[in-house]
């Protein structure tokens, strides 16, 4: 399967050329880019690692695009997304958010019900992949040299 | 605006309060002098007097008929602060360009109002006047509704913030569609139209209006075939994903039996009718701040007063009320689809349920600044006769924050449902990332549309089987500042 959050997941992966382009549209927003990992796809799973905090000074989409790429070589075979930080009153949120990398292997979510009273059902998603622990969900493909490491 | 002495108020006491008749603009109504105060509700109608009605004794007589006054001179007036609690008609203009109608502005001492609650407004701006016999017609095209007065509302349960953290999407419209046929299917086929179009890949699936509990479908049945819908497409997903679950029903009681038995199945949102009033709707939008629910609003039976630009309420009016009463969706229009809409006045639906302050803005009808106040905003949703060969349009017309929504577009398609809600998710995203490119969508939008289409075959298919519909009506309700526009 295709885990389809972040705003392009029905878009091939984007090239290093398409990101690029978001992350100069998200500085031209004056929005805040920042960078997470992580093997909890979960679509509740609200609080990806941060690889670093978000790059409030940071106006510069080469410079962003660097840090992506440090995030993936320490973090491979992981989701790693792009959230731009938009700080204006009324909205103070989350203004874009889309997927720089994904698992080779996806191995999606099953669906577990418990009936109770009357037909009603309670439902709960769960990840194939959380079956492991933490840091061996999904295999790397090849050795990071430093694992989860972060930006210092 | 020429006004004669017969049309000034009269100040000594003792000719004021004789019994018998007085005009409006002699008792007080009319006040050509005064001048708003920043707590005062403003209200801008559009009047148009039967003949020989003096427009200014019109206009005194829609303030008075939404404040104080009857017909003739009451003694008991004089127990009261009567001067302040009349409202005060204080301009009146002609419309442009349309002979016999005027725009009347009335302002009105906010002691007039209750707080928090919009029935109690309602009665008094559209309660009697409306049907006042020396108008011809009355329209209410706006109002500006103080900060003051705004305070007392809570507003939208969820808000747009709200909303896109609780469902982890950003950055992009929002896709749904309806299910279709709106009546006869059992729950079963219903709740199959609702996973096929969720997995397809849209994030919202709808109720329509009219679909409560009928013979062919009771509300449980519903309800449990459409969660395990939307259950099975987040875990075939990973994304957070709802169907409105439209919980209008005859009473206020049974209507939050159905919002609680749509909350204990886990459903993000529930859906109510304009219809069931504005206390059904402030108690419902209160029910859904509580339970942590989305409250989308299907706006049925708002075109029997909106729609015609001489009689009613103005939309924009309709949009003010309900961002006050508490809605999180609401339905503001298409511009390009199959009902009423002019691109710009819908544009101004979209501000006032959009921004923290609306600017004047005449194109698009918006006369008044309105300081929102923090109160949060509402997603406005355009549903009705678009398809996906209209993305750039309804990009490029109405931005990120509107839930587009393709029934027909998505169920009708040739492939199928599920194909139909790719098409439109697959157009979406790929123009979204096109405007962020900066590339020009309304001129390169079927450029953008054709290059996706190239590898997504459901979208090849959509834009073979609608790319050139349109519909191309002159709308009724445009603003009286830019030359009528047709939808393109």
């Amino acid at each position: 399967m295709r885990v389809t959050q972040g705003t392009f997941s029905f878009l091939p992966d984007l090239t290093d050329r398409q990101i690029v382009a978001q992350l100069e549209y998200c500085l031209q927003q004056n929005w805040a880019v920042s960078i997470e990992f992580t093997d909890d796809p979960h679509p509740r799973n609200t609080y990806w690692d941060m690889w670093g905090p978000p790059m409030f000074d940071l106006r510069d989409a080469a410079g962003a695009m660097s840090e992506i790429k440090a995030c993936r070589e320490a973090n491979p075979n992981t989701y790693v997304r792009v959230s731009a930080f938009d700080s204006t009153r009324g909205w103070e949120t989350v203004r874009l958010s889309f997927f720089v990398q994904r698992p080779a292997e996806e191995p999606g979510f099953r669906l577990e019900r418990v009936e109770a009273a009357g037909r009603m059902i309670r439902y709960a998603v769960r990840a194939y992949s959380l079956d492991r622990p933490a840091g061996q969900r999904y295999p790397s493909v090849e050795p990071a040299t430093e694992p989860r490491g972060r930006r210092s | 605006m020429a006004s004669s002495t017969t049309l000034t108020k009269v100040h000594d006491a003792k000719r004021r309060y004789k019994p018998g008749v007085l005009k409006y603009a002699q008792m007080g109504y009319w006040d050509s002098e005064y001048e708003p105060k920043d707590t005062d509700v403003l209200a801008l109608f559009r009047i148009t007097p039967q003949d020989g009605v003096d427009p200014i004794e019109a206009a005194a007589a829609v303030a008075g008929e939404s404040s104080t006054a009857t017909w003739t001179v009451v003694w008991t007036d004089r127990l009261t602060a009567c001067d302040t609690y009349r409202a005060k008609a204080y301009k009146v203009e002609p419309v442009p360009n349309q002979p016999g109608k005027y725009f009347c502005w009335a302002a009105y001492a906010l002691d007039l109002f209750e707080e928090g609650s919009i029935a109690n407004l309602t009665a008094s701006i559209i309660g009697n006047v409306f049907s006042f016999k020396p108008l011809k017609a009355c329209r209410l095209e706006d109002m500006r509704l103080p900060v003051a007065y705004v305070k007392t509302f809570r507003g939208p349960p969820t808000g747009i913030v709200g909303e896109r953290e609780r469902l982890d999407k950003f950055g992009r419209p929002l896709l749904g569609a309806t299910v279709k046929p709106k009546l006869g299917l059992s729950g079963k086929n219903y709740g199959r139209v609702v996973y096929e179009a969720l997995a397809g890949g849209l994030d919202f699936t709808k109720d329509d209006e009219n679909i409560n509990s009928q013979p062919f479908m009771h509300w449980r049945d519903r309800f449990l075939y459409c969660m395990e819908g939307v259950n099975r497409a987040v875990a075939d997903s990973g994304e957070v994903k709802g169907h409105y679950l439209n919980i209008t029903a005859g009473t206020m009681e049974e209507m939050v039996r159905r919002a609680e038995f749509a909350r204990d199945l886990g459903s993000v949102i529930v859906m109510v009718d304009l219809v069931i009033g504005w206390t059904a709707i402030q108690s419902i939008s209160n029910w859904a701040r509580e339970n942590d629910m989305i409250l989308h609003m299907h706006r049925a039976g708002h075109g029997t007063y909106t729609r015609q630009k001489n009689h009613g309420i103005s939309f924009r009016v309709i949009a003010k009320w309900l961002r006050l009463a508490g809605v999180d969706h609401l339905h503001a229009g298409t511009a390009v689809g199959k009902l009423e809409g002019d691109p710009m006045t819908v544009q101004g639906y979209y501000n006032v349920c959009r921004e923290t302050r609306n600017m004047v803005d005449l194109p698009r009808g918006i006369f008044f600044e309105q300081d929102w106040a923090g109160i949060r905003k509402v997603l406005p949703v355009a549903s009705g006769g678009i398809h996906a060969g209209q993305m750039h349009q309804l990009l490029e017309l109405f931005g990120d924050d509107v839930v587009l929504q393709f029934g027909g577009g998505t169920i009708g398609h040739p492939m199928g449902i599920r194909a139909g809600a790719i098409a439109n998710r697959v157009a979406l995203e790929a123009m979204v990332l096109a405007r962020n490119e900066g590339r020009d969508i309304g001129r390169e939008g079927p450029e953008i549309l054709r290059t996706a289409a190239a590898w997504c075959r459901p979208l090849h298919a959509a834009l073979d089987t609608w790319g050139d519909v349109t519909f191309e009506y002159t709308s009724t309700d445009t603003s009286d500042f830019v030359p009528t526009a047709v939808a393109v």
